[in-house]
């Protein structure tokens, strides 16, 4: 598979008057073509910075201050507005979780599907066809009314169609979507999910998928980042991570799933809250809340350290978290695999 | 409207009539005998009870014919049209004026919120909405007609060019006050509109920052502008009395002030009533802008 994006050691600060916020701190991963790639934390754990870092819409003041955003060899990070520019929509394109705020609320939808495509020579009716086409690609019935309709008079889940239609509008081989689901309800998300998985298929794109939602990864994603407190905490592909969790993170957030096995008791939580990113603790980040910390957890940061090929993660112990218990068993994948094929 | 118009010529005919002090004895002047104020008295109408008197000034406003004005001795129809462009144009160049200063400075604000730029701008808005306009409009004259002789200092032009002229500094003095509302309210709208998802999703299509900063950012900022400049150009019609009488420029303001202290009853009515139709009509093109400007809201 060909290797689309690379990023190396992504860091992304917000300097404030008093304090500096660290929100992204050393992200490395790769994303290749035609896959789904995951990136889930909590909220605050620097996910939707590191998106927003790959189209240079950092808000201000936050500022990439290290490392490397390779798109097919060219560094994002060093480029200027007018480069950026030629990447936005027609090589990555963004896709917000909110469909309530993410259009404009006083254009039409007609014009803000136009903009998508505004830097391509086509006539007034191309641009009518092809905009019908994307309206009908992620299923909004009509699409030649909906056109002149203004956002206000489409539902939650149109919306977030429309915003999906305008994010493919100019062909992206990157869709970054940041928690599309997250503002719509049960059934709406699962056809959107439904929805961004076949035009990956379709169109051959990939897609980075922000979430906070295990479940979504798991119906998704080929490959996974965990990210904590700015940092990625494991990655791998989906059957390891769900089979064979490493770092104490994953698998506390696991713990608080709800399963059969655990029906009528209690859900765990992970115990204390996610550390302030402008007070960073000296040594691992999760230690505070780490039921396996020991001292040099509290005194060194781990590296990213691989513990079986492909599977990295950040701690300090490796051969307590080989005991842990995935949430699903190894022969489930080969079950899982076969669901895929069908 | 109608309903508000009918209610608006009951205020303006009992308003003029609570007035203290006669108004012909002031015509007439100190030294009048008690038997000529009588006779004029009822000349002008005034024996009359309130209550014809009102019917006339309504009969008098559905047929158009305004009868005269006693102090200069003309039609008050014919006074007004006169006097009606002048402030329209007034108004409308120091509207224009505002515009052009507050909208792109706003813009420059808001985007570089809280840095030096955006700092010295609100401060000088500041300044300016605390300023008085009666005491910048001599401030000016000092400075550009008496000093650098620039400007004429007031007074009016038989050209055109003159008269533009002659427009000059009240406008700046009337537009002031206006220029520093609408550029805090545009500069706030702006700071809000740039954090709004919308922008960034515009931004992310790539399409060049001059689009994102009309079609979107500028585009929405416009719906609580034209908000603010309706208001603002209500108050404006009401400053020119001011503004007006400061310059002695001859509009309506000046006129209404004049015909307010020499007790034209007339003239006073129907100035009045002028004023009140202009609001009443900035208002409804306002509604009509909305229904443009943001289609959420239906007429």
């Amino acid at each position: 598979m060909e290797k689309l994006l690379e990023v190396k050691d992504l860091r992304v600060a917000f300097p404030g008057k008093w304090e500096t916020v660290r929100a992204v701190d050393g992200v490395s991963f790769q994303v290749f073509q035609g896959e789904t790639f995951g990136l889930v934390g909590e909220s605050g754990c620097g996910k939707s910075q590191t998106m927003r870092s790959l189209l240079g819409l950092l808000k201000s003041p936050g500022q990439v201050t290290g490392g490397q955003i390779l798109y097919r060899n060219q560094d994002i990070a060093k480029m200027s507005q007018k480069e950026l520019r030629k990447i936005r929509g027609r090589e990555i394109s963004l896709i917000f979780q909110e469909p309530m705020t993410s259009l404009n609320p006083v254009l039409r939808i007609r014009k803000q599907l136009y903009e998508a495509f505004e830097g391509e020579d086509l006539t007034k009716e191309e641009r009518e066809r092809r905009a019908i086409e994307l309206l009908k690609l992620v299923g909004i019935p009509s699409p030649e009314t909906r056109l002149d309709e203004y956002p206000h008079q489409f539902s939650g889940g149109m919306r977030q169609r429309a915003m999906i239609a305008i994010a493919l509008g100019a062909r992206p081989r990157l869709l970054l979507a940041d928690e599309p689901t997250t503002a719509l309800d049960v059934t709406i998300q699962d056809q959107i999910m439904k929805l961004l998985n076949q035009l990956k298929q379709e169109l051959g794109m990939s897609i980075i998928l922000v979430t906070h939602d295990l479940g979504v990864i798991a119906q998704m994603c080929d490959r996974v980042a965990v990210m904590y407190a700015g940092q990625i905490v494991e990655m791998t592909d989906t059957v390891t991570l769900f089979s064979r969790p490493r770092h104490p993170y994953t698998y506390g957030l696991m713990g608080s799933l709800p399963s059969e096995d655990t029906a009528g008791s209690a859900l765990e939580a992970i115990g204390g809250s996610p550390p302030n990113l402008a007070h960073l603790p000296e040594g691992c980040p999760f230690a505070p809340r780490c039921k396996y910390a020991t001292d040099i957890c509290r005194r060194e940061r781990p590296e990213a350290a691989q513990v079986e090929p492909g599977h990295w993660i950040r701690c300090h112990h490796p051969e307590i978290t080989q005991t842990f218990q995935g949430l699903i068993q190894a022969s489930d994948r080969t079950a899982r695999e076969e669901d895929d094929h069908a | 409207m109608i309903p508000v118009l009918f209610v608006v010529t009951i205020l303006v005919f009992s308003i003029i009539r609570f007035i203290p002090g006669e108004p012909a004895r002031l015509i007439l002047g100190e030294k009048a005998t008690p038997e000529a104020i009588a006779a004029l008295t009822e000349k002008l109408g005034l024996t009359e009870p309130l209550i014809s008197q009102y019917f006339l000034f309504l009969r008098q406003i559905f047929t158009l014919d305004f009868g005269n004005s006693f102090t200069y001795q003309m039609p008050v129809a014919k006074l007004l049209a006169s006097r009606f462009p002048v402030t329209l144009a007034l108004t409308l160049m120091s509207t224009a004026l505002s515009l052009l200063i507050s909208l792109p400075l706003g813009y420059f604000a808001g985007v570089h919120k809280d840095k030096l730029g955006d700092q010295a701008v609100r401060t000088a808005s500041l300044v300016a909405i605390s300023m008085p306009s009666f005491w910048v409009g001599l401030l000016l004259m000092i400075v550009f007609a008496l000093k650098l002789r620039w400007f004429p200092a007031g007074g009016w032009a038989d050209t055109l060019g003159g008269q533009f002229r002659c427009l000059i500094l009240p406008a700046i003095t009337q537009s002031l006050m206006t220029t520093a509302l609408l550029l805090r309210n545009t500069r706030n709208c702006v700071v809000d509109i740039t954090r709004m998802d919308y922008v960034d999703f515009a931004r992310s299509k790539g399409i060049p920052d001059s689009e994102v900063r009309t079609r979107h950012v500028m585009r929405n900022a416009m719906v609580s502008t034209v908000t603010l400049l309706s208001m603002r150009m209500a108050a404006t019609l009401g400053g020119s009395v001011i503004i007006e009488t400061v310059f002695s420029i001859p509009g309506m303001g000046k006129l209404a002030s004049d015909a307010i202290f020499g007790r034209d009853y007339a003239v006073v009515q129907f100035v009045v009533l002028m004023f009140a139709v202009l609001v009443l009509v900035i208002n409804l093109i306002t509604d009509i802008l909305y229904s443009f400007l943001d289609p959420r809201v239906s007429l």
